[in-house]
């Protein structure tokens, strides 16, 4: 077999399997839904999510000791990952064949030519490392932003598998994402930049193509010329996936593997060996001390200057409710790798991906909203801390989120505090029956209760005419059967409360009377209401009744994150 | 047994589920008295909540299946177990285990999805109009049966079988809770049961609907079952320790010509089983 071939067959492997696991994320229980496969395969090989983790946290989540292989056969063999293996690699040769593969030969040796633009993706890879590794301010992992692996995670997570969910494939309900147009629109981007410059992300973004680069330099076994001169044909840098000019003095760092040149070489000068081109060889990325100090010093900088807003102090933002378990806000910020595996497991589709109104930092980051989904954060789930990959969210499980068992003394995890805005409540400022929040407050004893008035209604105080039997007949007009929904009730003489149970237009019907008030008396309709309080001690932030309140613009019951149980300095009860 | 005709309840005591439900049918005259060979049926179970099966926030799985087999047994052509949740759907059936318990008795479940959904106008009703209702389950079904665990309802007083129809309600339906009795009046003009089963082996007492913890249920061991939906919970609401006249939606559904509230009048038959 051909090598190019074993290549393809390799790349469409590894996309199918990236599909494969995206789609297996699904919460359900159909032969293509959740079945224990590895999900997280790929993010968990991909060694920037593990070097920015250590850089942030100085340890290592077990589960990311995967990306130990990867950086142990790109230094046997060198960037195999980028050719080979990288789903979003893979889809951008694609189209980049599809958008060239037309074009004649001498633009196509252009358009392969190496760039000085490719030293970008060493800056970006230092911009963010520097970010993560700067001990002074805190640290701050952003790789996700770019990084291959979480980019094309929550692109498929986010948009692609939600778009079919939502035309009734895969999942069983719809699926929403805020501001999932944007991920689509990078996503879509990164994607059609091929059709100008093949691989245009790879040579000249990818960070974590630029961290295989490097380690490339040690690569035992590379590419390169069995003698010094060559015809020249120059067919190999028509087809040249790295823009490493294999024909002249190959670039070893942006080499990704992809054979072509080996393929196509008539004179059979190029070989895949331990021995150094008899050409000669560029070991190291092209990347200047300027540039590098540059960029050192701008990711440095840029976690100061996020930071400016202080949104890790003072000036939190309240509307981020994290998901169960997520660590304290600056660790989580030292972990999150915004690939949105729990935005896709999360079975009620309340996570969902920050914003920047939080700050910058938070952007794509799991945040909970209620307004979105089927029901808030479901009691019975711990699946977002099982499937975080870097444990930015950490491994709960239900005993501990629910405070129970060897939880109890700690108590339930408290998501926020939710609270009643009484502006917007339909019995606190309506005078209208409701309480689907207290209903649907699934603690048990439940976090929110209710206290009963009687409050006379508009227009209420009438005056009798007449009264016979169980009725009474008033002077003034009132709406014909308005009266007799079971809530309202007839006060009489200030003090005996009897429910309506009939009314016209001129008369009102009780069941029985104790009393009859006499002609020329007054009575008062009043509607019997249950005004909805929090109970604070008991509320789990949980968003269930955000989600139902019926008042469907602005709730009026919303969770904000005072009171979460990762941040003690969020606390409103004393203990 | 003879068939007993009419609208009779049957009231039996017992605390497995599958015992009662088959000796309260049977004291009504056997499920073929409701269920035809070939028939498509509709179960209802209420399954709103994610709540496992043990909290009883839902219809108990075991009695869905009992029931399922029964109606196969009577000759079903197909049954279909369905309903439109307040949390998660999916989450709701795989968690209450109705889910499992009726695909494993044989049952299709249906998930309620955005098609099945119509808008519709009930005749007479003030409420209802235009408002998107559950019929997708409904349009190649003959017979409808409702199982609802009985239970404390701080907004309505107490969600039996006739409250289970709120399940049928699409759309941002919590707003009907502004007037809950007439809803639930409306409900019973809009669905018309073959029969109605309430679970009252473990009551919900307090921290209704949701319960959430086992301290909210009392063991009452008794199952009603009858094709008079009025007065099964007519009779249940004693279960709860409540009046008749504690719940408005029973006289308004008497009014609507739903059943009656005298459920003494139709001589209820008691037994025991297991």
């Amino acid at each position: 077999m051909r090598i190019i071939t074993a290549r393809r067959i390799s790349q469409v492997f590894f996309f199918s399997l990236f599909v494969w696991l995206c789609i297996v994320s699904t919460v359900g229980e159909k032969f293509w839904q959740l079945r224990n496969w590895p999900i997280n395969w790929f993010l968990q090989f991909d060694p920037l999510a593990a070097i920015g983790t250590i850089l942030t946290t100085h340890t290592l989540y077990s589960n990311l000791l995967l990306a130990l292989v990867t950086v142990i056969l790109t230094i046997m063999f060198g960037r195999f990952f980028c050719g080979w293996v990288c789903p979003f690699g893979s889809l951008h040769q694609f189209v980049g064949f599809l958008g060239n593969c037309k074009k004649p030969a001498a633009q196509k040796i252009r358009l392969n030519a190496y760039r000085n633009a490719q030293g970008i993706k060493y800056f970006v890879l230092t911009v963010f490392l520097a970010a993560a590794a700067l001990p002074f301010f805190g640290a701050t992992l952003q790789t996700g932003l770019l990084d291959p692996i979480p980019l094309m995670t929550r692109s498929f997570n986010l948009t692609l598998l939600a778009i079919f969910d939502n035309a009734g494939f895969i999942s069983a309900q719809q699926r929403f994402y805020e501001g999932a147009w944007i991920i689509f629109t990078i996503f879509l981007t990164a994607t059609l930049l091929n059709l100008f410059i093949p691989r245009f992300y790879c040579r000249f973004i990818c960070p974590l193509g630029a961290l295989f680069a490097i380690l490339s330099r040690f690569a035992i076994w590379r590419i390169g010329k069995n003698q010094k001169q060559c015809s020249n044909c120059k067919l190999c840098e028509q087809a040249c996936e790295g823009g490493c000019e294999p024909a002249g003095t190959i670039r070893i760092s942006e080499c990704v593997l992809c054979f072509n040149c080996y393929h196509l070489c008539k004179d059979e000068t190029i070989s895949y060996r331990t021995r150094p081109s008899a050409a000669g060889e560029i070991i190291n990325p092209d990347i200047s001390r300027r540039g590098f100090v540059l960029s050192l010093a701008g990711g440095a900088l840029a976690v100061p200057a996020i930071r400016l807003s202080n949104k890790l102090g003072r000036n939190w933002y309240y509307k981020i409710i994290r998901p169960p378990g997520t660590l304290v806000e600056k660790e989580f910020l030292a972990r999150c790798i915004k690939c949105g595996q729990c935005m896709r497991i999360c079975p009620t589709n309340v996570i969902q991906p920050g914003g920047i109104e939080g700050g910058m930092e938070n952007l794509w980051t799991p945040v909970l909203n209620n307004r979105i989904g089927s029901s808030g954060c479901q009691l019975n789930c711990v699946a977002c801390g099982q499937i975080c990959p870097t444990a930015a969210i950490r491994p709960i499980t239900l005993s501990e989120k629910l405070g129970k068992d060897e939880f109890a003394a700690a108590g339930p995890i408290k998501l926020g505090t939710a609270f009643v805005d009484r502006n917007r409540c339909l019995p606190w400022s309506f005078d209208k029956p409701c309480i689907v929040c207290q209903e649907n407050c699934p603690v048990s004893p439940k976090a929110i209760y209710t206290q009963e008035c009687f409050n006379t209604i508009r227009n209420g105080i009438l005056t009798v005419k007449k009264t016979t039997a169980t009725t009474i007949e008033i002077a003034e007009i009132i709406p014909a059967d308005k009266f007799a929904t079971g809530d309202y009730f007839c006060k009489i003489d200030g003090e005996i409360r009897k429910k309506i149970s009939k009314n016209t237009e001129n008369s009102i019907t009780i069941e029985k009377f104790d009393k009859i008030p006499p002609a020329g008396g007054k009575i008062e309709i009043q509607v019997r209401l249950q005004r909805p309080y929090i109970d604070i001690e008991k509320c789990i932030g949980c968003g269930i009744c955000e989600h139902e309140c019926p008042v469907s613009g602005e709730r009026a019951v919303r969770v904000s994150a005072e009171g979460e149980t990762r941040s003690k300095d969020r606390r409103l009860l004393l203990k | 047994m003879p068939s007993q005709a009419g609208r009779t309840i049957s009231i039996v005591q017992g605390s497995e589920r599958a015992k009662t439900v088959n000796k309260a049918i049977e004291l009504l005259g056997g499920m073929e008295r409701f269920i035809r060979p070939g028939d498509v049926v509709v179960i209802k179970p209420n399954a709103a909540f994610a709540s496992p099966p043990m909290l009883g926030a839902t219809t108990n799985p075991d009695l869905v299946a009992e029931v399922v087999k029964l109606c196969y047994k009577a000759g079903a052509k197909k049954v279909v177990v369905t309903d439109n949740p307040i949390n998660d759907p999916a989450s709701c059936f795989a968690i209450s285990g109705i889910g499992k318990a009726a695909e494993s008795a044989g049952a299709e479940v249906m998930l309620p999805k955005d098609y099945l959904f119509k808008n519709t106008s009930l005749a007479g009703g003030q409420l209802i109009k235009d408002w998107p209702v559950f019929s997708g389950p409904f349009e190649k079904a003959n017979k409808l049966i409702g199982i609802a665990p009985l239970k404390n309802h701080h907004r309505s007083g107490a969600s039996m079988t006739m409250k289970n129809w709120y399940g049928l309600l699409g759309g941002q339906r919590s707003i009907f809770h502004q007037d809950i009795n007439n809803i639930i009046a409306e409900l019973t003009m809009l669905v018309k049961p073959t029969l109605v089963i309430l679970d009252g082996t473990e009551v919900m007492m307090t921290n209704g609907p949701t319960g959430g913890s086992v301290s909210d249920l009392k063991r009452k061991n008794t199952l009603i079952a009858g094709c008079d939906m009025v007065a099964v919970d007519s009779f249940g609401c004693g279960l709860l320790d409540m009046k008749i006249s504690d719940l408005p939606y029973l006289a308004k559904a008497v009014a609507t010509g739903a059943g009656t509230t005298d459920f003494q009048a139709l001589k209820p038959i008691f037994a025991a089983a297991g």
